[in-house]
């Protein structure tokens, strides 16, 4: 496991994992998990190019970066469920299509 | 000095803009005071100017403060204060007659609908003319000019409810407009040679030859000398308007609309005197014909003034047409080089006639007080026919008239004597001393002593004359008589001021000689060398040793036709020996056209202003139906036409082209609106389709 390939198989997995997700999903909270996946897959990459191409912790601290912005994201995108949940009473992202208008 | 020269200039207008802005709210509180208190203090600090000037008694003494106002690049206007010997007996002049005025006002005015209006003007009126007093070029002279026409035009127009005053500030102000014109195309042909508007300057360049080496140049190769005598008439034209002099004069008698306290503050002493003062200020520079111009203008104006003020009824008309005359006489002096004696004459004119207008309105004061308790408004309190036997009522008011009365016609001991003399002896010098020119012929010169003597016996005349009407004889309407009172005290104090100030020994002191007018008046005023150097100019060598050889013979002749006048006036008026009518009847028309002032305002009205109307009307009415039917809307008509063609033009083309784009638009719109489904996860996948297209396009 020592080269940086299995890495990059590693997160393209997790990228197209969470891109099914996304585009898959009708359940907003369900999306929001596959974003997870994808920012991690980010995460991977950049860890495994910082470890394997450029031999410093430029990556990793992007990594922790992203880690924070993550959790940001998740906060302020569950609130907005929250209130499509309010609003509308159930979280289908398909039926949220108001922006249409 | 120029500190004090300053506060002095600018009190005043703090006067006015305190009575004006607070308006009724001091009006109940007596307000009148502070502006009666700003107008002592300044009279105050002019006399403390006087009383440093005589303490250095130097005949050349100037201070000049200057600052540029206006900068041309070529051409600068500076304004600034000039002070000379002159500029401090004026401002004690003006800062004299305008508190004793004030305060006078306080009780003259009193009840008055526009009171505290009245003081603010009074205000404004004292800062423009310390203005014309200390300015130091024709430029700052020509502003403060027009704001003493402004006050004038407001003071006359005080009681504007009464047509005849509207229309007497109306004329006042139009009659003083055509001087100006003058007067500022002098100072222009002046600032255009000389590039200045500064005295100093302007006699310095004169002086050196700047006028004789630019003014053919610059005026199409005219005559330098000839030139320069138009410019001094020119600029004279503003003195004739001001000072009233022939033929602009027509506007002072009817100025008699105003108040009384106003009539002797700006119309008797201090705005009238300004044409005079102008004239001091321009002497040196004005060519012998200029002067000559000058003196016969105000000889004529002497006598033909006095002609009328003789069969006028009003009081007040008599002194407005014997100020007329009086100006006449100081114009006539600075004409025929008698410096001294014109500006003399202007001082101790200012305090008597001062006195005259004040005691008048006290007369009047009195009479309105009678009329008012008889609740008769019909009766003119100003008609000397109604009252007479008024000494015995009103001592005060009739002492301080003899006096003056006394002054003005150059009776010995009082002030007048002196100048008028001064100035009768100056005439008689100058005819003296007209040897060649157009002034020798048929001895032309010889007019002007006749004009001065015969103005000078006829004054005497009708100043006692009003005298006799007014205070002597039986109460013509003795209900009126009954309770007619002497003034209150703020009114007469003024009067006895002046009064005093009448008197010969204030302007001669430290000698005492009442024939003489050796004094500190002719210590510190002295006639400046004439600047010009262009050709015949004023000779003041000449002209002093001819005045000192007609001293004594000019002096017999004045007290004998001043005796003259008097002694007619007490056969006609006084002992009734010669009755007014027969003498009227049998001078018939002489008796006429002094009456009706020698028709001047009837030639105005026909000669000069209805055809001027008539002009205008035609003018007014080729402008309508020509100019403006046809020309103005004819252009009209076509511009309409016109932009019909074009607006369809524009409506065609340039909105059609507009609209196309818009219809592209709205269609291109239309079309891709099916693209936005608003659902996240479409765009998410029209995102993944661009990312593959993009590497399918990358790699291959």
């Amino acid at each position: 496991m020592d080269h940086l390939s299995s890495y990059l198989v590693l997160s393209a997995i997790l990228f197209s994992l969470g891109l099914y997700t996304v585009v898959t999903r009708r359940n907003a909270v369900a999306i929001l998990m596959g974003v997870e996946l994808i920012l991690n897959a980010a995460n991977i990459n950049f860890v495994a190019f910082s470890k394997f191409v450029t031999h410093n912790l430029d990556g990793h601290l992007m990594s922790v970066f992203i880690i924070m912005l993550a959790a940001a994201e998740a906060a302020v995108a569950l609130a907005i469920v929250l209130n499509l949940y309010n609003d509308r009473g159930h979280i289908n992202v398909d039926e949220a299509n108001a922006l249409k208008q | 000095m120029i500190k004090l020269a300053l506060f002095i200039l600018f009190l005043p207008l703090f006067s006015f803009v305190f009575q004006i802005f607070s308006f009724r709210r001091f009006e109940e509180k007596k307000g009148e005071w502070v502006s009666v208190g700003i107008q002592f203090i300044t009279l105050i600090l002019s006399l403390v100017m006087l009383g440093m000037m005589l303490s250095k008694s130097d005949p050349n003494f100037s201070l000049e403060l200057h600052q540029s106002w206006l900068d041309l690049g070529i051409f600068k206007i500076d304004l600034g204060v000039y002070i000379d010997n002159i500029t401090v007996i004026m401002l004690v002049v003006v800062a004299l007659i305008s508190s004793l005025v004030h305060l006078y006002s306080t009780a003259y005015m009193a009840g008055d609908v526009r009171f505290s209006r009245y003081f603010g003007f009074l205000g404004i009126f004292t800062f423009s003319m310390n203005g014309i007093v200390l300015a130091n070029s024709l430029f700052m002279i020509y502003i403060f000019w027009e704001l003493v026409g402004l006050s004038s035009y407001l003071l006359i127009g005080h009681w504007w409810e009464k047509e005849s005053a509207a229309n007497a500030s109306k004329k006042a102000f139009i009659t003083n407009r055509i001087g100006d014109i003058g007067m500022f195309t002098g100072m222009l042909i002046i600032a255009t040679v000389l590039g200045t508007f500064n005295f100093q300057l302007i006699g310095e360049r004169i002086h050196d030859g700047m006028w004789a080496a630019n003014a053919g140049m610059l005026f199409g190769g005219i005559d330098p000398h000839k030139l320069l005598t138009v410019a001094g008439v020119l600029v004279f034209m503003g003195a004739v308007g001001k000072s009233a002099q022939f033929p602009l004069h027509v506007w002072l008698p009817d100025a008699m609309e105003g108040p009384t306290p106003v009539s002797a503050l700006i119309h008797a002493a201090t705005m009238v005197a300004a044409g005079v003062y102008l004239v001091v200020r321009i002497f040196p520079f004005l060519t012998a014909d200029a002067m000559a111009t000058i003196a016969f203008i105000g000889g004529l104006t002497a006598i033909y003034a006095a002609t009328i003020a003789i069969t006028q009824n009003d009081i007040k008309k008599v002194l407005a047409y014997s100020t007329v005359s009086q100006l006449g006489y100081m114009i006539m002096a600075l004409g025929t080089g008698a410096y001294v004696a014109g500006f003399f004459h202007l001082v101790t004119h200012a305090m008597f006639k001062g006195a005259l207008f004040l005691a008048s309105g006290s007369v009047i004061h009195a009479m309105h007080h009678g009329l008012h308790h008889l609740n008769d408004h019909e009766t003119d309190p100003q008609d000397m026919r109604n009252m007479g036997g008024l000494r015995t009522k009103m001592p005060i008011t009739f002492g301080v008239f003899m006096v003056t009365t006394a002054a003005i016609s150059g009776i010995p001991l009082f002030s007048g004597f002196l100048s008028k003399d001064a100035i009768l002896a100056g005439t008689w010098a100058y005819a003296a001393n007209v040897h060649d020119g157009w002034l020798a012929h048929f001895h032309l010169a010889w007019i002007l002593p006749v004009f001065g003597f015969g103005a000078a016996a006829i004054t005497a005349f009708y100043m006692f004359r009003l005298i006799f009407m007014t205070f002597y004889g039986e109460a013509k309407q003795p209900q009126i008589f009954r309770h007619i009172k002497e003034s209150p005290k703020v009114m007469t104090i003024p009067l006895i001021v002046l009064a005093i100030l009448s008197l010969f020994f204030v302007f001669t002191l430290p000698s005492v000689n009442p024939i003489s007018d050796h004094g500190w008046f002719t210590t510190v005023v002295q006639s400046p060398e004439s600047a010009v150097t262009t050709g015949p100019a004023f000779d003041l060598e000449h002209f002093e040793h001819g005045m000192h050889e007609a001293h004594v013979p000019a002096m017999v002749t004045s007290l004998l036709v001043a005796g003259l006048g008097i002694l007619l006036s007490v056969l006609v008026y006084l002992l009734n020996k010669i009755s007014a009518e027969k003498l009227a009847t049998k001078l018939g028309a002489l008796y006429r056209g002094s009456y009706n002032k020698w028709y001047m305002d009837e030639f105005y009205i026909n000669g000069i202003i209805r055809p001027f109307l008539k002009g205008c009307n035609a003018l007014g009415r080729f402008d309508l139906d020509f100019y403006d039917h046809y020309l103005i809307n004819g252009w009209g008509r076509n511009t309409k036409r016109t932009s019909k063609g074009v607006g369809m033009a524009d409506d065609l083309i340039v909105d059609g082209a507009v609209n196309f784009a818009g219809i592209i638009f709205q269609w291109l719109g239309w079309t891709l609106k099916f693209v936005q489904t608003g659902k996240i996860q479409n765009y998410l996948i029209f995102v993944l389709i661009g990312a593959a297209l993009l590497y399918v396009v990358n790699v291959f």
